[in-house]
């Protein structure tokens, strides 16, 4: 296929918001709450009716704040079912976001007359149009989506940054962290905010699938390589940008082995991610399935004394 | 049973009336012209699908594994837009509905057997294994509709996502209602494999159960409820189904058993309820309307249910407060009493100032006031007219047992449990308020074994 610029601003559009939730994403799989991404890019509906309905506008501003709000409504409702309620994390996430969604359903088709908000469009995006929306900063002409994914992944990257060995604590040992005076449910719902904003601002863009997928998937594929930290950040944001890349070739090449035109490109990122984590857990250097198997086919387990290097994720 | 087919529509519409009622340009015709085969069709079929999933849900909500649902369904939408594409260039119907379910059943269990394998394979958790199917598959599944959409005839397949149970006809509602009667079937006659399997897999699997084929049949059957809750309630809410009954559930019972039943009934009820309030209302879809109405279930169980509710652990935990805030009083009393008298053998009973009793403990004068005003409503302590404080007869004799508990139990530690006299206080106090007179007697038979009975044993520490 010929890349034109077009196809390299979706590209770029896509790599943004991919990185810019592989970086909290490493920190809620390693919390175990790869869920909360999905819970709460599902449970953003009502905020986004309802933003829609007090405003009467569809301004990004206003839906951007509603949606951002009950995304972090979503983490605090899960958090208050599952320790008043003593009721299972995982189960709680699901009963509160799928009950925010049904409000949000139900807001939406009621006002239906007035509303012209599709969930389908906030489920899927809409990444093909992004070159089409510019903004115009000084002597560029950039991609609004560009623009503020770029400002988003600089305040998450911001966040990791500043906050690197407070989350690391809180993530490893919560308990040591509160004794230290980093309140780990502080950090937890600066986390959950942190999400909730890139979420939002990327699902207007491109769609939820990528946010949920960019979240989970790269760290997953990260932490079959690597048991530290800091490789495993930058493994995971290089998975990310390059799922975006193969996504959207995959998105233009993969329907026309059946006659089919260019797909959803925000779809086949997430394939694509799926792909590398496939790559990472047959190939992994040092746990790969294959890798394993070869090893212990040839007889000379030689890795076995050198022991597991400091564990990035042994606590189950 | 002409019956039952014309009371039971009107005793929804009583019940659903207020809602109803509420609508603009309600009318009343309308209630009666749904009373038709079709409403009846979508209200059976998704109370059946209900009762399934409650069922299944209540085991997956054991396994801490509710969120499989979530991946599950969302597994399924590839295999949807693939068995379209086929059946279309087939030539066949395209939207044939047990080809589009088996499609959807065949990628489900891809997608289940992918989880599986990351979590027996690496050493990632179970949650990114579900996150990652889930967002994976999804993400193939809208590139395989995004193919598909220009066939055509695609219209409308993006329903399965959000449901439809208006589009449920006759032929539909079989195959729910079979599905869903083998699911629940089947889960009852393998209740006591997977009430094991929930409860303590490695001891199951140590007995020679085949833990693994446990596990794919119970998700294999999750699965199942998902394909036939897609065109129900969409693929989204039908994990409401799955996750909220049981948690519902959960509240009421300690009991498994007890619990499924409930979790079955409370999904049979909450599909029949949404279902019928969203056929009755104009504008509100049924799947919304059902997720909302187990929601509101859930929320009432949470809040009211005796055994386990909010309320019903907040009472109990307030009436065991208030019980050691009484005896801490009583037992402080008496206290001063023996200190007053050590010299002279058992302590009597006369008035001391209320400042002592304030420094036996650390009390805010408040916290004090408040269990003193408790007690002298019961009748243990006065206040004298010198503001000073007396124990009455009866609550002499409550404060020399209550004292007497904590001392045998405080000499069962040191004689038994090797903990040193200066220390024993503060462990003595985390059970004596639990002790039952059974164990005290028992206490007492062990502690005259070991010679180290008296009828109101000392303090083993300075009080």
């Amino acid at each position: 296929m010929n890349w034109t610029s077009f196809d390299l601003w979706i590209v770029a559009a896509g790599a943004l918001c991919a990185v810019a939730c592989a970086l909290p994403g490493c920190f809620l799989v390693l919390r175990r709450m790869s869920m909360m991404g999905d819970a709460i890019s599902h449970a953003v509906l009502p905020g986004l009716a309802a933003a829609f309905l007090i405003t009467g506008s569809r301004t990004s501003l206003a839906m951007f704040v509603g949606a951002a709000a009950v995304g972090v409504l979503t983490a605090i409702f899960t958090e208050w079912i599952s320790r008043f309620g003593n009721v299972d994390r995982g189960a709680a996430m699901g009963i509160v976001f799928t009950t925010l969604f049904a409000i949000g359903l139900l807001m939406i088709r009621r006002a239906a007359g007035r509303v012209d908000l599709d969930p389908g469009c906030v489920l899927y995006g809409a990444i093909e149009l992004t070159p089409l929306d510019t903004l115009t900063i000084g002597p560029l002409d950039l991609p609004r989506v560009v623009v503020v994914m770029g400002v988003v992944l600089i305040l998450n990257l911001a966040m990791v940054g500043l906050l690197f060995k407070e989350l690391r604590l809180s993530a490893f040992d919560p308990g040591l962290s509160d004794t230290l005076g980093f309140s780990s449910r502080l950090l937890h719902y600066l986390l959950m905010t942190v999400v909730a904003v890139t979420t939002v601002a990327a699902f207007e863009a491109v769609g939820s699938i990528i946010v949920i997928a960019m979240l989970i998937v790269p760290a997953g594929a990260a932490l079959l390589v690597t048991r530290r930290l800091v490789p495993m950040l930058l493994i995971a944001c290089g998975v990310a940008a390059a799922s975006s890349a193969i996504g959207h070739w995959l998105a233009v090449e993969v329907p026309s082995w059946f006659g089919a035109e260019a797909t959803n490109s925000s779809g086949m990122m997430a394939v694509a991610a799926g792909l590398l984590f496939g790559v990472a857990w047959l190939f992994g250097p040092s746990e790969g399935v294959l890798t394993t198997w070869w090893r212990r086919r040839r007889g000379a387990d030689v890795d076995h004394h050198r022991g597991p290097g400091p564990a990035v994720a042994e606590r189950r | 049973m002409w019956w039952n087919r014309s009371s039971v529509p009107l005793l929804l519409a009583l019940l659903t009336m207020p809602c109803a009622a509420s609508e603009e340009g309600f009318d009343w015709t309308d209630v009666l012209f749904l009373r038709t085969h079709n409403t009846w069709v979508v209200v059976l079929s998704t109370a059946a699908l209900g009762v399934a999933a409650g069922m299944v849900g209540s085991f997956l909500l054991l396994r801490k594994r509710s969120l499989m649902g979530d991946a599950l369904s969302h597994a399924t939408l590839p295999g949807i837009g693939i068995a379209f594409a086929v059946m279309s260039v087939a030539g066949g119907d395209a939207k044939c509905l047990p080809g589009l379910l088996l499609g959807a059943t065949v990628s489900g269990v891809l997608g289940l057997l992918v989880m599986l394998g990351i979590g027996r394979t690496t050493r990632l958790r179970d949650d990114v294994a579900m996150g990652l199917v889930l967002s994976v598959f999804f993400g193939l599944g809208v590139a395989v509709l995004g193919m598909v959409q220009r066939l055509p005839d695609a219209a409308g397949l993006e329903s399965f996502i959000y449901g439809k149970p208006a589009s449920i006809v006759l032929a539909d509602f079989h195959w729910i209602v079979s599905l869903a009667g083998i699911v629940t079937v089947v889960s009852v006659l393998l209740f006591k494999e997977f009430k094991l399997l929930c409860f303590d897999d490695g001891f199951a699997s140590s007995q020679g159960w085949p833990v693994l084929v446990l596990d794919v049949l119970l998700l294999g059957m999750v699965t199942a409820v998902t394909v036939i809750g897609l065109q129900a309630v969409g693929l989204i809410l039908i994990i409401a189904f799955l996750i909220t009954p049981p948690a519902a559930a959960r509240f009421w019972t300690d009991h498994l058993p007890t619990m499924a039943l409930l979790s079955a009934v409370i999904g049979g009820i909450s599909g029949w309820l949404g279902a019928s309030i969203s056929a009755l209302t104009p504008d509100l879809p049924a799947g919304g309307v059902i997720v909302v109405v187990a929601a509101a279930v859930f929320l009432l169980s949470m809040f009211l249910a005796p055994a386990r509710g909010v309320i019903g652990r907040w009472l109990r935990h307030a009436r065991l407060r208030q019980k050691i805030g009484r005896q801490h009083l009583l037992r402080g009393a008496y206290e001063i009493l023996e200190v007053d008298q050590s010299r002279s053998g058992a302590p009597d009973n006369h008035a001391f100032p209320r400042g002592e009793l304030q420094g036996k403990r650390t009390w805010t004068p408040r916290e004090l006031g408040r269990i003193l005003r408790r007690e002298a409503r019961r009748g243990h302590i006065e206040e004298l007219a010198d503001g000073r404080l007396r124990l009455t007869e009866e609550g002499f004799g409550e404060a020399a047992r209550i004292t007497r508990n904590h001392r045998l139990w405080e000499m069962y530690l040191v004689t038994h449990a090797d903990i040193a006299p200066s220390h024993v206080d503060r462990d003595a106090d985390m059970v004596e308020h639990v002790l039952e007179a059974d164990l005290v007697q028992r206490l007492e038979a062990a502690l005259r074994k070991q010679g180290a009975w008296v009828p109101q044993p000392r303090s083993p520490h300075r009080i």
